[in-house]
């Protein structure tokens, strides 16, 4: 009894810092999302459910479904991108180089994502740096920022670590007289990758894809800096209903519509992403 | 020719650190060829040289009379049973043994029934559907003997397959092994750091030492008559002597130890006076309380005692040397440390071991 007393002592600040910075401001916002938006901007205590109806609309439908297509698309292409990495890194790199060779890719993190998305706006823009050498070469300008290249890109760039840093681990248990057996028993290199590597790397590339995609089905910064707002995404439209528009209730109810989505597509993809068996 | 194994004159070395110098060695299709040695020898690289894990730097590799050169492992009619088994985690027992099967493309029935006769033959029926976590080392080594014999490959290559069993077990394995290849008639090239392993179950067996095989021979010959210092010692022969040859006369060859003992040796012709000669003799075939009129008697002073169970090694000084003389228990009883004792050592006993080529230097 002692010990079980103590333990829930020892667990009471990370309690109470939940509860106050998580659990109160959730329960807030659950309650405001059925409220009615004041015209000051704050709330009528009228219980209603026209928050939620009017973020079922065919308009903010599109935006949400939009956002699930940028969250999918930079999935994708994070594990494209970032599958190649993290095999080099954890198969074929050599060992001493490693762990600085795994600094380099947490390197970003040192910095603010903010600060390192107007960097990119920099090197984007019409008379940037990516230009200015296309027009050396003779070429472009090309119109690099402000658009959904320059959003895709941006969100690609960082996203990426959350997914090499899984694959990773995932691969770097992957013991390789596994990959000598399946030669062994007749498999060339992209058998081996399709029948060994991939199979146990699974739980990593499950990771990877959920820490890659809840972000970017939010995503803001990027969106907002690199697209420069013209395509809105459900992140820039909750923002905006904070920050612009004043309408707490309907902001509320657009964050836990993304929230629900984002539980329905964790359980949907439960079991296909789960830990590799059989 | 099927199944047969020539490696002609083979050097590998890892990042300028040499693994296998000069090898060569020819396995004949049927035989049971063990490559023994302590770890660092080369043995398990000579293998995966085979398997086709590695390759060469110089030399040449042919199985079954076809040279292997440049082949990749999926290429090459040789299955191996890793050390640690190697075993798919993802896969069950019979998705295990499957696995060669299914990527050659064979029907789903036939490959059901190759597996089915192959976990009989190991002895392993009734677990396919068990997954790998879910069953003994014992059963795992199983396992990946089914899933390389399943393949009928036309060498098998064993990479210290049992390293990881307990010794009971590993006993019953050596046997079950053995009876298998008999049965099979395969071709088996199997690497141990244990001697008694190498002699159970092979027709001959290879040491190697440093990059170099020391003596290739049929377990007794082996046995009986080691021709290297280093053999010696890897096969438990105790006492090795320096000795230099002073007369060979009436088919005996009279020598004399650094330790400044006088010894008459079996003359097989190999003799040379004036020679410097390694000498080596096990510690069972030294008589204690011998019949008058022995060759060889010495007088001595039991030392040190190791009990071994069914037998006892006396350390004895005697002379200039100390020897490993065994005894068995119930006779050992009798006597106790500090004991003045007569010994003799038989002529025949007494074995000439050369330096193997290189290794003195």
């Amino acid at each position: 009894m002692r010990s079980r007393r103590g333990a829930l002592l020892l667990l009471l600040p990370a309690l109470l810092l939940l509860l106050f910075l998580f659990a109160a401001p959730q329960a807030a916002m659950l309650l405001a999302s059925f409220l009615r938006r004041s015209a000051y901007g704050g709330v009528e205590r009228v219980l209603t459910l026209a928050n939620y109806a009017r973020a079922g609309e065919p308009l903010y439908l599109r935006i949400f479904a939009r956002s699930l297509g940028l969250a999918t698309a930079t999935t994708l292409l994070c594990l494209a991108a970032g599958w190649p990495v993290a095999y080099w890194l954890a198969l074929k790199a050599p060992e001493r180089w490693r762990s600085a060779l795994l600094v380099l890719v947490m390197l970003p993190f040192w910095t603010s994502l903010l600060v390192r998305l107007y960097a990119w706006m920099f090197l984007l823009r019409g008379e940037g740096l990516v230009n200015r050498w296309l027009g050396l070469a003779g070429l472009g300008p090309l119109p690099l920022l402000y658009n959904d290249f320059a959003v895709l890109l941006g969100q690609l760039y960082g996203e990426l670590p959350f997914m090499i840093l899984p694959l990773f681990a995932s691969l770097e248990r992957l013991d390789r007289a596994l990959l000598e057996a399946a030669a062994d028993l007749g498999a060339g290199p992209w058998r081996r990758l399709w029948r060994v590597t991939l199979p146990l790397a699974r739980p990593g590339i499950a990771a990877g894809c959920v820490l890659v995609f809840i972000p970017s089905l939010g995503a803001y910064l990027a969106p907002d800096l690199l697209g420069g707002a013209r395509t809105v995404y459900v992140g820039t439209l909750i923002q905006g209903q904070f920050a612009l528009a004043r309408d707490l209730p309907f902001g509320a109810a657009l964050s836990f519509g993304l929230s629900l989505l984002v539980l329905a597509l964790v359980l949907l993809f439960r079991r296909p992403l789960g830990a590799a068996r059989g | 020719m099927r199944g047969a194994v020539s490696v002609e004159r083979v050097f590998k070395a890892f990042g300028g650190t040499p693994a296998l110098l000069d090898v060569s060695l020819e396995v004949k299709p049927g035989e049971f060829l063990t490559l023994l040695g302590p770890s660092g020898c080369g043995k398990t690289t000579l293998l995966r040289l085979l398997a086709g894990f590695e390759q060469p730097d110089s030399g040449a590799l042919r199985l079954s009379g076809r040279d292997v050169a440049g082949l990749p492992p999926y290429r090459r009619p040789v299955n191996t049973v890793f050390q640690h088994y190697a075993l798919f985690p993802h896969r069950t027992v019979f998705g295990n043994v499957a696995f060669g099967l299914e990527l050659q493309g064979l029907p789903p029935a036939e490959i059901a029934a190759r597996v089915e006769e192959t976990l009989e033959l190991v002895r392993l029926p009734g677990l396919a559907q068990r997954r790998i976590d879910q069953i003994s080392g014992g059963q795992k080594q199983r396992v990946a003997l089914a899933r390389a014999l399943v393949m009928r490959p036309e060498v098998l290559l064993l990479d210290e397959p049992m390293a990881a069993l307990d010794l009971k077990l590993r006993k019953e394995m050596q046997v079950e092994v053995k009876n298998l290849q008999e049965r099979l008639g395969l071709t088996f090239l199997f690497v141990t750091h244990d001697q008694d392993e190498a002699l159970v179950m092979s027709d001959r067996i290879a040491v190697m030492n440093q990059g170099r095989l020391e003596q290739v021979d049929e377990p007794e010959r082996l046995y009986e008559r080691p021709r290297t210092r280093f053999v010696a010692d890897f096969l438990a022969v105790r006492n090795l002597l320096e000795a230099t040859v002073a007369e060979v006369a009436g088919g005996r060859a009279r020598l004399r130890t650094r330790g400044g003992l006088d010894l008459l040796a079996a003359d097989d012709g190999g003799w040379r006076v004036g020679a410097e000669v390694g000498l080596g003799v096990r510690p069972e075939r030294i008589v204690l309380d011998p019949p008058a009129g022995a060759e060889n008697l010495l007088a001595g002073r039991l030392d040190d005692e190791l009990y071994l169970g069914d037998r006892t090694d006396w350390r004895v000084a005697t002379g200039g040397e100390v020897l490993t003389v065994a005894e068995g228990a119930a006779e050992a009883q009798r006597r106790q440390r500090g004991d003045e004792v007569r010994l003799a050592v038989p002529p025949e006993s007494l074995l000439r071991l050369e330096d193997a080529p290189g290794s003195g230097a």
